[in-house]
């Protein structure tokens, strides 16, 4: 009897270190981009830099010596780095920072669908030093309003939501994706000829509901008459249910679509099945079905990282919410090339995106 | 509420419904092969998720779903053996070990699809097979005999696992061994053996399921299973551990939900409630397993390993 429950427990420890080994892994993005950095870190490599640098060039002392030290950036993150939607949106912003300000160090942790896992990463990237820790998702919220005072000397970033808890080392950052939804419901309406459009939503809050709200404005302002039928799932990750979400569209009568989060992937390729139209967001589409896919807002954090990190290097740790909206370039509709769209079709969207910058049109929010 | 009733969207939601059931149905089935022999796999999720990416990129790589159906029957088995070797031979407590495979798949599934794949793409579908005869019907051959092939084939396996289950020598051994595993030994029956089996068909049949969800959507993503696999086990004890009767779960539970979403659809649900009446489905089921499966009594042996002599 004791021999058994020995073999189990050695089992059981010999599962958990498969789980242990996968779970590091599953960062291996994380550890990947982390190790090399790691290695180049340290200062001795760089320090003879530093003595020359001075010698060399007065003026640009400032900006080698700045650079000498890394700046980190850690992301923690809900859904894959190449999740097509939320997650890669800010993955692809930070690498952009990185690409332009040279000396950045990217950390991510991604798949943390569980709040205690992310609390878990935000905290070890807090606790390792990192500049700036990016807590990309509104369910983290909670976390990390308890996380951040522990650490004054780390800068966190909070989003999709509008509130720095009044902590002074808390930014908050949104889109205002109604703007793109509200666009692209004006050409769903122009393009439908069954006047009926079907979205698929996830559940109705945050940036989600923003947008869907943003898409029906602008379909109906395009067309009154247009019927628009919205399907929230209940579900961010459920792909089987958005794909019936999506045929249960199609029995409707809906010939284009549309869809937010990270499980539409299922919807889009049962549009492309039955013939339907499809407008993306969060990030381009284009690639699930080259057919079909119109057009996708896509979120450019990068407009508001470069402030965020503008601030930090003159000492201001966080307390701005900021968003991203068709004004400030961080929101940008990307037309698919490979679908044809009728000049006068592109025309009614750049007159929209036109009209919401200079404030001629609402998008009812 | 008018809406609902036209012809296009009562055949959409029963077409759906079929849909939905079949990966439910495909594990469930082979769920039921254990249980009745006594062993209960937990794992049946990760299982289906690792048969599911197995599946979707054999087909990514090579363009063909039945090398992507054979992979999930390949992924399917090695890992019925595993959770075999686990709760037959180790003897684990069954109840926690196939937690541990449910992690492994989790966990694994999405580690493999990060590094083979990355950024989600989307391949070929199981192609529909039009019933002929049958899928002229006006209203139900469009509805029942206009689906991709392995809609049948699950269905399909309903009667013959019936058959095999009661009509066998081997469904014969199952359930003496799910039911009296000293006296089946006693006469010569081999436990271990028909319990090997059976775990092995039943993750087979995860496997299977895994793949045909993932091949029939055309795309993987992380957790693409949305927790179906342990769905499926709750649907075997609905289904009374009767084959007909996991069938019959498993449509309920598909057709809750594509009703659900047809009426979501056509805001016969208002949008304030699309969160509430997305729970109906569980709902539904639990209160169905509550009502209907108490009458039933489950193998007396399930959950208990066999140790012959005490």
């Amino acid at each position: 009897m004791k021999k058994r429950h020995v073999t189990w427990l050695a089992l059981v420890l010999a599962l958990m270190m498969v789980l242990v080994a996968c779970g590091d892994s599953t960062d291996g993005t994380t550890a990947g981009t982390d190790a090399p950095d790691e290695t180049t870190a340290p200062d001795e490599t760089t320090a003879p830099d530093e003595t020359t640098a001075p010698d060399d060039t007065a003026p640009s002392t400032d900006t080698t010596a700045a650079s000498a030290e890394p700046f980190r950036i850690a992301i923690v993150a809900p859904s894959a780095s190449n999740d097509l939607a939320f997650t890669q949106s800010i993955v692809d912003a930070v690498n952009v920072i990185k690409s332009e300000m040279g000396n950045v160090e990217v950390a991510v942790t991604d798949g943390t669908f569980i709040v205690e896992d992310a609390a878990a990463a935000i905290r070890g990237y807090a606790s390792e030093g990192y500049d700036l820790v990016i807590a990309h998702g509104s369910q983290y919220g909670g976390s990390l309003q308890e996380i951040a005072p522990d650490f004054p000397d780390v800068s966190f970033a909070w989003g999709t939501a509008a509130d720095t808890f009044g902590l002074d080392n808390v930014y908050s950052y949104e889109a205002a994706s109604d703007e793109g939804g509200y666009v692209m419901g004006v050409m769903a309406a122009a393009l439908s000829e069954t006047g009926t459009i079907g979205i698929v939503g996830p559940i109705e809050v945050g940036d989600a509901k923003l947008y869907v709200d943003g898409f029906e404005a602008g379909a109906k302002a395009q067309d009154p008459g247009a019927n628009v039928n919205i399907n929230y799932t209940g579900s961010f990750s459920d792909v089987a249910l958005a794909s019936e979400a999506a045929q249960a569209h199609a029995a409707a009568g809906a010939d284009v679509m549309s869809g937010t989060a990270q499980m539409v992937v299922g919807a889009v390729g049962v549009a492309d099945e039955v013939g339907a139209l499809w407008f993306g967001t969060q990030a381009n589409q284009t690639s699930l079905a080259p057919s079909i896919v119109v057009a996708s807002q896509v979120y450019h954090w990068e407009v508001i990282l470069r402030e965020i990190i503008a601030n930090l290097n003159s000492g201001t740790m966080g307390g701005e919410i900021y968003t991203i909206n068709l004004a400030n370039g961080g929101e940008v509709i990307e037309f698919n090339p490979g679908y044809s769209l009728p000049d006068e079709v592109r025309q009614l969207a750049d007159a929209a995106i036109a009209g919401i910058i200079d404030g001629s049109v609402s998008t009812g929010q | 509420m008018s809406e609902f009733f036209t012809q296009a969207v009562l055949i959409a939601a029963v077409a759906s419904g079929i849909r939905l059931a079949v990966p439910l149905l495909l594990a469930s089935l082979g769920e039921t092969y254990g249980q009745r022999s006594g062993v209960l796999n937990l794992g049946v999720d990760g299982i289906m998720l690792l048969g599911a990416f197995g599946g979707y990129y054999t087909v990514l790589k090579t363009d063909n779903v039945w090398l992507g159906l054979a992979m999930g029957i390949g992924v399917g088995v090695i890992l019925g053996l595993v959770s075999a070797v686990i709760s037959v031979t180790l003897k684990a407590e069954q109840g926690i070990s196939g937690i541990g495979i449910y992690l492994f798949g989790l966990g694994m599934s999405d580690l493999l699809f990060q590094k083979l794949v990355g950024t989600p793409l989307p391949v070929g579908s199981f192609p529909k097979l039009d019933i002929p005869g049958l899928s002229d019907i006006p209203i139900l051959g469009e509805m029942l005999f206009r689906h991709s092939i392995i809609v049948y084939v699950a269905f399909g396996l309903v009667p013959i696992s019936m058959y095999i289950i009661n009509r066998t020598t081997f469904g014969m051994n199952i359930r003496a061994v799910g039911e009296n595993p000293e006296a089946a030994d006693s006469l010569g029956v081999s436990v271990v053996r028909i319990r090997y089996l059976t775990v092995t068909i039943g993750g087979m049949m995860a496997g299977i399921a895994g793949a045909a969800l993932a091949i029939d959507l055309g795309i993987f993503q992380q957790n693409l299973t949305n927790a179906q696999g342990f769905i499926a086990i709750a649907l075997v004890y609905f289904g009374a551990w009767r084959p007909a009767g996991v069938m019959a779960g498993s449509l309920l539970y598909g057709f809750v939900n594509s009703v659900v979403l047809q009426f979501k659809t056509l805001g016969i649900i208002p949008r304030s409630w699309s969160d509430i009446a997305a729970m109906a489905p569980a709902i539904i089921t639990i209160l169905a397993l509550v009502l209907v499966a108490r009458r039933f009594r489950q193998p007396a042996a399930l959950t208990k390993p066999f140790t012959r002599g005490t």
